[in-house]
């Protein structure tokens, strides 16, 4: 249902070109849920918003193709997007407590996303919304519509933009980190609402996150992003049991162990990502990468059948494993 | 790899960001560079003022008259020919005299003369002195005055706060040019007498004095309020919490970031002076004769407004131009300073 | 509620009070001033000077002056002048208010009209030539002295392009009355209501198009977009309503401060008799009567206004209304 292939996403800077998303590709098929996990400064929002025409700025260069139910997106002109926008691709961000204007009720501004995109009365809107809200599990549908943005907690408000976004049935819903500025049990919340939504109103769902557990939690497929390119794509239970990237291996070797002696010190990837300016030649991990060998000047691709299990890494399959063990061993003996 | 723990490997080898280059007012200076809007402001400001210092100059050796002394008899001379400065009057009824219009010539009577036969160019580079000179006196005096208030009332809170924000409210609320012209009429008939200190009624302070205070609760309200968000702000609170004593919080905390939003009020602060004391003058309250301000300029163009518009006209394009300059400058320091800064003056 | 209400008021009070009372000081108690030998007039002899004192009761405490005062400006209302005796000052405010209305509302639809258009336009189009371009004429508005800018649109109406088909119709100076002849009362207006929408309107242009570009950062900005909306509608119905409280407020302060008499210069140069004009008499002539009259007049709009505008600004920002 959406394919992109080869998504690039530069800006132009004074100190030069700096690609912010590199030759991106993936599929989301209809409701699939789709994860994208990496750090700040992976790309993964700037893909995000150049999917939806949101990227404002005029340095911005963006080349490829984002094919959406067979519609190519890039390069349509804007009155276009935006009946793409809200209607069949809907965004939801991260910080509810700023994201609906704060002089407007909930119920009012779901109500113009509706009527933007379709002829209905004020009434039926109205009514729409209500229903809206009760869906998304906000408690008193019919008074809460009335309320305005800053009446309700970050729980709720997060339900609301959902709502919201929801309003028009789109086939595919981007979130760009929904729950991030929410606490856990709140966020468990969200997203089992995503989920039961994903079933309810039959969307897809694109959600990006840098919390390994929120994807553990919902996603299918899992692609993990890092200096604006993808290096792993996997389906959630893959990219758990055996994830083939290094990087991979460090993200999940940061999360502190629920089992098992408790480490004295937490582990993390040494070093920091790299500057978007200053990338290495070749493969971008390999500065912080311990099983970089000379092979890693040259940049990998995405290795691996379309639709598999993938990963850019040169490393060959039979000794990931053992290498993998290898750091689990030290890191062992280290604490 | 190595045998140090992971988490401290990373460092070495790393670099360490590189040092800042300047700090943060070499920062917003080289911002403010940059700023080709507020740089020609700027210039064209110090133009204004070296013209208006050169009066003397001026009055001296190009124009050759005494701009403060009445001309009535003067002549000058025209392509050869002498012509009296002030000339029969060919409007109306015919009767009395209408000085001489502009020459347009780098000389006597430059912009024409005035109804007492004056040079007008000399006029104009003399009165704005007094112009720039009062209006920025009354800034450094407003300044200080509402910086203390609103530091006062802000940090000490309580009883202090309570007392001097009643007297704000009250300055605040009377019509701010009702209150100078009140104050100036009152004061310009005789002058005052505090104490020791004693000021004639035909002063150049009596204005001055006038104009600082009368907008000293415009800006000492936002220092105030500025002064009572850094109060719970989170380094002031650190440092109360690490038991700094409060002299200390007050000198290296909140006086910095205070002396900032003054700065960038220091031009804005001035343009709406200059206006000030130009209504003032026309309304003959403000600067007194025998000197002269762009204000008292216009007000004598006034009665030759139809006959010679440029007696009128000259000054007031004077202040429009160093009131312009003024704002953009006062832009440009603010964008460059504190460009999130909510605090503004309002004017007019 | 209601408490709120009481408080509000008491403030008010206090404020006005506050005012009268320092008008009175500034003008009886300051060092060196004398309101008898003001009144008399130079070169009195003494005994003129002790009839006169006595007379206007200036020989009583001050304190007792001004509880006098107060009672004839709002109790007994029959305030009468120094400078013409029998003059009632309340009537005459009465009379001098609906010129100074006439010209503040004017121009107030004026500047208000232009200071949106501008705003908007500057917003929209920000980093624009156009931009640039309305932001510059709107400091210049800014740096003109208003009686100055009246002066030169009274050069360029009744001198030199009087006789053109620009300006024929333009009017002598001087009020006429609107229910005599609207039309005429019309053509007078014009041109002063200009005079002064210029300043303001450049004034709240500069300040709209600061608070838009600030709004549209904003992240319900960014959703707004994402919800489909055209860019108008963003600006409009989003980034405007939330920008409108700034200029509604200070549009009530400045509209209530010109009301009250703020519009003095313009008055003087246009001839109008509005209240400005009579204030700026009677402070000429030292007539304290009507100074205090019509300062209290002024600064209850001021007050007024304040007060408006604080309730103005719980309408407006639902965010304000559940704190109280």
């Amino acid at each position: 249902m959406l394919e992109v292939r080869d998504l690039s996403v530069s800006f132009r800077t004074e100190q030069g070109l700096v690609r912010a998303v590199d030759r991106v590709s993936f599929r989301v098929a209809p409701q699939e849920i789709v994860g994208i996990v990496g750090e700040s400064g992976s790309g993964k929002t700037v893909s995000l918003m150049s999917m939806v025409g949101l990227i404002n700025d005029p340095n911005a260069v963006i080349e490829g193709s984002i094919l959406y139910k067979g519609r190519e997106l890039i390069g349509l002109p804007q009155r276009e997007l935006r009946r793409v926008r809200g209607q069949e691709i809907a965004v939801i961000f991260q910080d509810p407590m700023t994201a609906l204007t704060p002089v407007y009720t909930i119920g009012w501004q779901i109500a113009e996303q509706i009527r933007e995109h379709e002829r209905i009365s004020a009434r039926g809107a109205r009514g729409r919304a209500v229903e809206l809200v009760r869906a998304v599990g906000i408690p008193h549908p019919e008074q809460a519509v009335d309320r305005y943005p800053h009446q309700l907690s970050g729980g709720m408000r997060q339900r609301a933009v959902i709502a919201m976004a929801l309003s028009c049935n789109p086939s595919l819903l981007i979130a760009d980190e929904p729950t991030t500025a929410l606490d856990v049990t709140v966020q468990a919340q969200i997203l089992a609402l995503l989920k039961r939504l994903r079933g309810e109103f039959q969307s897809s769902i694109l959600l990006v996150t840098h919390d390994l557990g929120v994807v553990a939690e919902t996603a299918d497929r899992v692609m993990v992003m890092y200096a604006g390119r993808i290096v792993e794509k996997a389906t959630t239970r893959e990219l758990f049991t055996d994830p083939w990237h290094p990087y991979s291996w460090g993200l999940h070797d940061s999360i502190p162990p629920l089992e098992g002696p408790r480490p004295r010190r937490l582990r993390s990837i040494p070093g920091s990502p790299p500057s978007l300016l200053n990338l290495p030649r070749g493969c971008a991990f390999q500065t912080r990468c311990r099983f970089r060998f000379a092979k890693c000047v040259e940049r990998p691709e995405l290795f691996g059948a379309e639709g598999a299990h993938r990963a850019a890494c040169f490393l060959p399959p039979e000794s990931r494993s053992v290498l993998r063990a290898g750091i689990g061993q030290d890191l062992k003996d280290a604490s | 790899m190595s045998d140090k723990p992971a988490d401290l490997a990373d460092l070495e080898g790393a670099a360490l960001p590189p040092k800042l280059a300047r700090g943060p007012w070499a920062t917003a200076f080289a911002k403010l560079r940059s700023d080709r809007a507020a740089v020609a402001a700027f210039i064209l400001l110090l133009l204004i003022v070296a013209a208006c210092l050169a009066a003397p100059l001026y009055a001296g050796d190009v124009s050759g008259t005494d701009p403060f002394r009445s001309n009535l008899n003067g002549k000058i001379e025209i392509e050869g020919k002498k012509v009296p400065v002030m000339q029969p009057s060919t409007t109306g009824l015919g009767l009395g005299t209408t000085p001489i219009g502009p020459t347009w010539d780098i000389g006597p009577f430059l912009l024409g003369a005035d109804n007492q036969g004056r040079d007008v160019m000399a006029r104009l580079l003399y009165g704005g002195r007094n112009s720039l000179l009062i209006a920025g006196a009354a800034t450094v005096i407003c300044l200080i005055l509402a910086g203390a208030v609103g530091l006062t009332a802000g940090f000490f809170g309580g009883i202090v706060d309570t007392v001097l924000s009643r007297l704000l409210d009250v300055l605040w609320a009377f019509p701010i040019y009702l209150l100078a012209i009140s104050l100036s009429i009152v004061l310009i008939a005789h002058g005052i007498e505090i104490g020791p200190i004693s000021i004639t009624s035909g002063s150049l302070w009596l204005p001055i004095w006038i104009i600082g205070i009368v907008y000293v609760p415009y800006i000492a309200r936002p220092i105030r309020g500025q002064v009572l968000s850094l109060k719970e702000s989170e380094f002031v609170l650190a440092a109360v919490g690490l038991g700094v004593p409060a002299g200390r919080i007050l000198l290296r905390d909140i006086l910095p970031n205070v002396t900032t939003t003054l700065i960038v009020f220091v031009p804005l602060m001035m343009a709406l002076n200059i206006l000030t004391e130009s209504a003032l003058s026309f309304l003959s309250i403000g600067v007194q004769p025998p000197d002269a301000s762009w204000g008292t300029i216009i007000q004598d163009g006034q009665t030759l407004l139809y006959t010679r518009p440029m007696v009128a006209l000259a000054p007031g394009i004077a202040i429009v131009l160093t009131v312009l300059a003024l704002n953009v400058l006062g832009d440009g320091l603010r964008d460059a300073l504190d460009p999130r800064s909510k605090l503004r003056i309002r004017q007019g | 509620m209601l408490t709120a209400i009481l408080r509000r008021l008491g403030q008010m009070a206090f404020v006005m009070l506050g005012i009268s009372i320092l008008v009175f000081l500034i003008f009886f108690a300051t060092p060196g001033s004398d309101p008898a030998s003001r009144i008399a007039g130079r070169n009195a002899s003494p005994q003129t000077l002790e009839a006169v004192r006595q007379s206007f009761g200036l020989d009583q405490p001050l304190p007792v002056q001004y509880a006098i005062m107060m009672k004839r400006l709002f109790v007994t209302q029959d305030i009468t002048s120094f400078v013409n005796r029998g003059y009632r000052v309340i009537p005459a405010v009465m009379q001098a208010a609906p010129i100074t209305l006439s010209l503040v509302l004017g121009a107030a639809i004026l500047w208000v009209i232009g200071g949106v258009l501008i705003g908007l336009i500057a917003a929209a189009t920000r980093g624009s030539l156009l931009d640039k371009g309305l932001m510059v004429v709107g400091l210049i508005g800014i740096s003109m002295p208003v009686y100055w800018l009246g002066e030169v649109m009274n050069l360029i109406t009744q001198s030199r392009l009087h006789d053109t088909w620009l300006f024929s119709w333009v009017p002598t100076l001087g009020y006429k009355s609107f229910s005599v002849d609207p039309w005429l009362w019309f053509k007078t207006m014009v041109i002063p209501w200009f005079t002064v929408a210029v300043l303001y309107a450049g004034l709240y242009g500069r300040v709209l198009r600061a608070s838009l570009v600030e709004s549209l950062q904003e992240d319900y900005i960014r959703t707004a977009r994402a919800k489909g909306l055209s860019e108008r509608r963003v600006l409009l119905r989003h980034a405007l309503r939330t920008s409108l409280i700034t200029f509604v407020t200070l549009f009530g302060l400045d509209f209530g401060a010109l009301v009250g008499g703020g519009a003095l210069l313009t008055e003087v140069v246009f001839g109008l008799q509005g209240i400005g004009k009579l204030t700026f008499d009677a402070l000429q002539n030292l007539d304290l009567p009507v100074i205090m009259a019509n300062v209290m007049y002024a600064s209850f709009f001021v007050v007024a206004a304040n007060a408006l505008v604080d309730m103005a600004y719980v309408v407006l920002d639902p965010r304000v209304r559940s704190e109280r």
